[in-house]
């Protein structure tokens, strides 16, 4: 890792909530704690402080790197620090692990205090908005009265506009990368198939395996797998791996042949080492129920209308999971409600993961947008 | 001319382009602009006519002069027309010396008159004098309103004041103003076809 312009050791903390949080659901938690990291300082007017929101697979871990690991770099590092187009010389940067999470947030692997047992599948379902009323919670216990902004990208975007929507007055920009204002029907089915190779894992227990002391980690490499490929394109794909062989020739098993093979088995199985499978599913949930419009009859346009903020959306030409379209139909629907908005297709080969990387207008765009926010 | 004479000159001719663009716009509207380049005459409606404009690019580099500039922009191809853009959602769309390089000519008029009441349009005209002198001497012309050679000009139609008011004849477009200027910058009533280098246009649906 570059350790130019980052933000360098950080340490995790952590806030306690009693007071309940009902939520969409129906459901209630009584009490739940989120762990966040913080990266620059707020200012005197508490008017510099950006939520940077997490999709599938991330954490609060956004930027630096943790004082015990050398290589735990924040997942969106090439963003987030001095002199970086997230500048934390001129903003207070917050991540926070959302509500049932696996990265120390109130989540499935948390004891439920009914039981004294981990919540495994007894965790509430929960979903955007909810973990927006959780992250405003967060705020509050900040001194954030409003953010300056707040950005995401694919689940982390949806978050960034449901915030825009629940509390329209307390952010002043929102920063939609990637996203989605819902998910198309190729788009669940994808989580589906993911949710099935879970759930069909003969370790899952119908979710309480920790019960059992196993881990569904087949399921879970399996979802990876399927998930990593619509989060590639086809032609950087090829271009990564082609047809590459692993043994130079053609070995007639099941075993590793091509390189595509190799990649994702090893993506698959770095990830069933860490990830909770119970998260896996609730997030994949929280994904497919996101859809503002559907107490509109629809309407995306007349969801939108309680938004004030300004938006910055960006898509990636190649990115057939979260495509362009998607992010035109968010953009358009601010247009009818006469709202602020910057919209950028960006040309890059890398698919949805594309929102990731350090690609160089990408990063300028965002550069250009951030300095013109006023603190 | 030096550089920087000719920087000067570029941005007197700019703003000159800009206020009368600028003259048939009251203050306070909605106005798309079409092509927008890096957003400057909407940042310039802005300033002077507190304009709320959204700008359509689809140039990467013009994207982010558009947000330097704090212009709101929305990044697609206008050759594909305006779908997406709600009728009459506009008061003024504008194309500021954009069409000639555009293919979907009568889509884009069309449509400019679908998003708004009133299109402003601004275009070379092709049948300028010194335009025609060139051709008369068996080469393309180069001008201050056509400055690109033949072999790398952004231009893909080349039109003239005559052609343009037919096609808004067959389009059902009403012109309600025209202004003709030449190279000085000065507004020609005679013979604008011949004296007009270039041309700008308030249209609206006939009714």
């Amino acid at each position: 890792m570059s350790t130019e312009n980052s933000v360098g050791v950080v340490t995790p903390q952590r806030v306690r909530f009693d007071e309940p949080l009902r939520l969409k659901s129906g459901a209630e938690l009584p009490a739940f704690e989120l762990v966040f990291e913080t990266y620059g300082m707020l200012n005197a007017e508490h008017s510099n402080a950006v939520l940077v929101c997490h999709a599938l697979s991330g954490s609060h871990h956004v930027a630096g790197l943790h004082a015990d690991d050398p290589e735990s770099i924040g997942w969106w590092d090439n963003l987030v620090g001095p002199g970086k187009p997230l500048d934390t010389r001129k903003f207070f940067v917050v991540g926070v692990n959302n509500l049932g999470g696996c990265h120390g947030s109130t989540g499935p692997l948390s004891i439920n205090p009914e039981t004294g047992k981990r919540y495994g599948a007894d965790f509430p379902m929960v979903t955007v908005e909810d973990w927006v009323a959780a992250q405003a919670r967060l705020a509050d216990h900040l001194g954030v009265d409003t953010w300056a902004a707040v950005i995401g990208g694919s689940l982390g975007g949806m978050q960034a506009l449901a915030w825009s929507l629940r509390f329209p007055a307390r952010i002043r920009h929102a920063m939609v990368i990637a996203s989605a204002a819902k998910l198309t029907a190729q788009n669940i089915a994808f989580n589906e198939v993911a949710r099935q190779a879970i759930i069909s894992d003969p370790d899952f227990h119908g979710g309480h395996y920790a019960e059992h002391g196993v881990v569904p980690s087949r399921g879970l490499r399996l979802a990876r797998m399927v998930g990593h490929i619509t989060y590639l394109s086809d032609s950087q794909m090829a271009e990564k791996f082609g047809r590459q062989l692993r043994h130079g020739e053609h070995k007639f098993s099941y075993d590793v042949d091509f390189e595509i093979e190799s990649y994702l088995r090893h993506q698959g199985n770095k990830f069933a080492s860490f990830f909770d499978a119970n998260t896996y599913l609730m997030m994949t949930k929280a994904l497919d129920y996101f859809d503002p419009a559907y107490d509109y009859d629809g309407n995306l346009p007349a969801a939108l209308a309680r938004a004030r903020a300004s938006f910055f959306v960006a898509s990636f030409s190649t990115d057939w999971r979260f495509a362009p379209p998607r992010s035109r139909e968010i953009v358009f629907a601010l247009l009818h409600n006469r709202l602020h908005v910057v919209y950028a297709e960006i040309d890059c080969d890398a698919g949805h993961d594309s929102f990731l990387l350090d690609d160089q207008h990408y990063h300028a765009l965002l550069r250009a947008y951030l300095e013109n926010i006023a603190v | 001319m030096t550089e920087h004479e000719r920087r000067i000159r570029a941005e007197q001719r700019e703003r000159f382009d800009f206020a009368v663009i600028a003259g048939w716009i009251p203050p306070g509207e909605r106005v798309l602009d079409l092509g927008c380049g890096d957003g400057r005459l909407l940042r310039y409606l802005n300033e002077t006519r507190d304009v709320a404009g959204y700008g359509v690019e689809i140039d990467h580099e013009s994207i982010l002069g558009c947000i330097r500039n704090g212009v709101d922009v929305v990044q697609m191809d206008i050759e594909c027309g305006l779908s997406g853009f709600e009728d009459n959602s506009f008061d003024h769309v504008v194309i500021s010396q954009a069409l000639q390089t555009m293919h979907a000519t009568e889509r884009i008029l069309s449509e400019m008159l679908r998003v708004a009441g009133e299109a402003v349009v601004s275009f070379p005209n092709f049948a300028y004098r010194t335009n025609r002198a060139a051709i008369a001497e068996g080469h393309m012309p180069v001008s201050e309103d056509l400055p690109y050679d033949w072999f790398d000009t952004p231009n893909v139609r080349f039109f003239t004041i005559f052609d343009f008011e037919d096609l808004c004849g067959r389009l059902g477009i009403e012109i309600r103003e025209r202004l003709a200027f030449d190279e000085a910058g000065r507004e020609v009533s005679d013979d604008p076809n011949l004296n007009g280098s270039l041309a700008f246009y308030r249209l609206g649906r006939r009714s």
